[in-house]
């Protein structure tokens, strides 16, 4: 069993999403009908309501960043398993079965074992944490994420002194995921990873929403990782797996393409791609005419995770 | 009058801008996507490297239908491959940097494709320089030997292409297949030719040779073949 922490966990987060969010909308649909006095307006108003409704930021949620519009984020996702195509992986991943969900961890901890989603979610503060997430093609959106942080959860299952990186896996779901089939260019299933120290960080987050609901499919349902200072493909999404190792694990795109895609991937501006530049990005969202934005060292984040890399070659690990 | 152009050949004018008239209407319906400057890159980018495959395209046309003034839509095609590529580069410029110099400067050092992009609108923008009829006549053979730099700009357009890629090949080599097969046709042409050449016109040593091997063939035979050698060579 998983022991709950000290913690003083809001009425919000105990309570299951759902028996909330209807607890809220019941209230939502008592007051309008008391102010309209008709019958049909609170049908209307229940409709798409957010499963987390106003949820505590956290302090390491950027406010000054003007949100990309969820529909931009929604449509514009790279998911290999589905489609190489952005708008088709939206289609595609709605097929994917995500309820019930259960994690297994494992490796060099304490307490390992298969835990599902909602003991894992129950024991956990879940915040909003707005971050800027910067991609390896040069594009940039701000995303309101709804998580928790990663080594939060790892305390959990009490790690050893021993383990030292963090593998994650996607889930492998062939019939579903076409490309897993065809074996198409990745090696399947998806598979990343992160130095002990990057997935203690508070700034790492295992992300189950955005703006306020639950994640949607194509943005890796249920249960991503976020690594605000490192290349989307970080990220790994769809989360089935998490392993504590003493070694690094050999991470997909790393394995594809090494000379492209290194094990850091740390937003880098003065580290460009073999082929392309990481100088600038273009902020999704933004008109014609806007000029690319100037990509950050560490997109921004780095007066917290540069001490990280402190005594290390970024043009070596990068 | 420079250009000069039929009813046919004004009517491709006109339909050859119906991708820019699409665009247009996809940029106005707000229909880009998530990344619409990414979009309008790649939109303007595949219509100049289709113009570019249809521009080759119309030599082996020309040579299976005997169909004669292929040229001018030739010409029409080659200046459309460098009308989309000029909004592209314009694209580029204007609507993704802003003109902002200082970023546009270091994108191009580092990105090695902008490069090939840079080596294939080069090359587009000189044969659309050169393109009327008076500066055909003016160059003569150079003309030719300049046009032909042609397939130097297919294969770095195409470079251009596939290197912006994260992974996905399916596109580019589709586009690299079209450009194989459109090149191969005229190897062949040129392999057919060359060998015709051979065996149809002898010249110098090799008439001797044609002629010592007769020697060995019958006197009432050979005779008339000879003749019809030693007029061919005197034409």
């Amino acid at each position: 069993m998983i022991i709950k922490t000290k913690k003083a966990i809001p009425a919000s987060e105990i309570t299951d999403p759902l028996v909330f969010n209807k607890r809220r909308q019941i209230i939502k649909a008592m007051l309008a009908t008391m102010l309209t006095g008709s019958g049909f307006v609170p049908a209307l108003a229940n409709n798409n309501k957010p499963v987390w409704g106003d949820l505590p930021k956290s302090n390491l949620s950027n406010d000054s960043l003007l949100l990309t519009p969820a529909e931009i984020i929604k449509n514009h996702t790279n998911y290999y398993e589905f489609s190489f195509n952005k708008t088709d992986a939206t289609t595609l991943a709605q097929n994917l079965p995500v309820d019930p969900w259960s994690v297994e961890i494992s490796g060099e901890v304490e307490k390992p074992g298969s835990y599902y989603l909602e003991d894992i979610l129950r024991q956990q503060t879940i915040q909003e944490y707005i971050y800027r997430f910067r991609c390896v093609e040069a594009w940039s959106m701000v995303v309101p994420w709804v998580g928790f942080s990663l080594g939060s959860l790892l305390k959990i299952v009490k790690p050893l002194s021993t383990a030292n990186f963090v593998k994650f896996t996607t889930v492998y779901q062939p019939k579903i995921m076409p490309s897993q089939v065809n074996n198409a260019m990745l090696e399947w299933p998806y598979v990343e990873g992160l130095r002990m120290d990057e997935a203690m960080h508070p700034l790492t987050i295992l992300a189950v929403g955005m703006y306020g609901d639950t994640l949607p499919k194509q943005n890796g349902a249920p249960l991503r990782l976020v690594v605000p200072w490192k290349y989307g493909f970080k990220s790994i999404k769809a989360i089935v797996k998490i392993e504590l190792l003493k070694r690094a694990p050999t991470t997909t795109w790393n394995k594809f393409a090494p000379n492209d895609y290194g094990f850091y991937a740390n937003v880098n501006p003065a580290v460009a791609h073999p082929r392309w530049s990481q100088n600038s990005e273009r902020q999704l969202g933004s008109s014609f005419f806007t000029p690319r934005r100037q990509t950050e060292l560490f997109n921004g984040y780095g007066e917290q995770v540069a001490s990280l890399y402190s005594d290390m070659d970024l043009r070596h690990f990068f | 009058m420079v250009f000069q152009y039929n009813k046919l050949q004004s009517l491709t004018i006109i339909a050859c801008l119906l991708p820019l008239l699409l665009l247009l209407i996809d940029i106005a319906f707000n229909n880009l996507g998530a990344n619409p400057i990414q979009a309008l890159h790649m939109r303007l980018g595949d219509w100049s490297l289709r113009f570019l495959w249809l521009t080759l395209a119309i030599t082996p046309i020309q040579s299976i239908t005997n169909w004669r003034g292929m040229t001018d839509y030739r010409q029409i095609l080659g200046l459309y491959v460098f009308f989309y590529a000029t909004l592209h580069v314009l694209v580029y410029l204007l609507v993704d940097h802003a003109l902002v110099w200082h970023i546009i400067g270091i994108d191009i050092i580092e990105s090695s494709y902008i490069w090939l992009g840079i080596l294939a609108y080069g090359i587009v923008f000189l044969l659309a320089l050169t393109s009327p009829k008076w500066a055909k006549k003016r160059m003569g053979k150079t003309w030719k030997k300049l046009h032909r730099f042609i397939y130097i700009a297919a294969g770095a357009a195409i470079l251009h292409y596939y290197w912006q890629l994260k992974g996905n090949l399916a596109e580019p080599l589709f586009y690299l297949i079209i450009i194989i097969l459109l090149l191969s046709f005229r190897v062949a042409v040129w392999f057919k030719n060359r060998k015709f050449n051979k065996m149809m016109i002898p010249t110098g040593q090799k008439v001797q040779v044609i002629v010592a091997k007769q020697v060995v063939i019958p006197e009432t035979i050979r005779e008339p073949q000879v003749i019809v050698l030693k007029s061919d060579m005197k034409r």
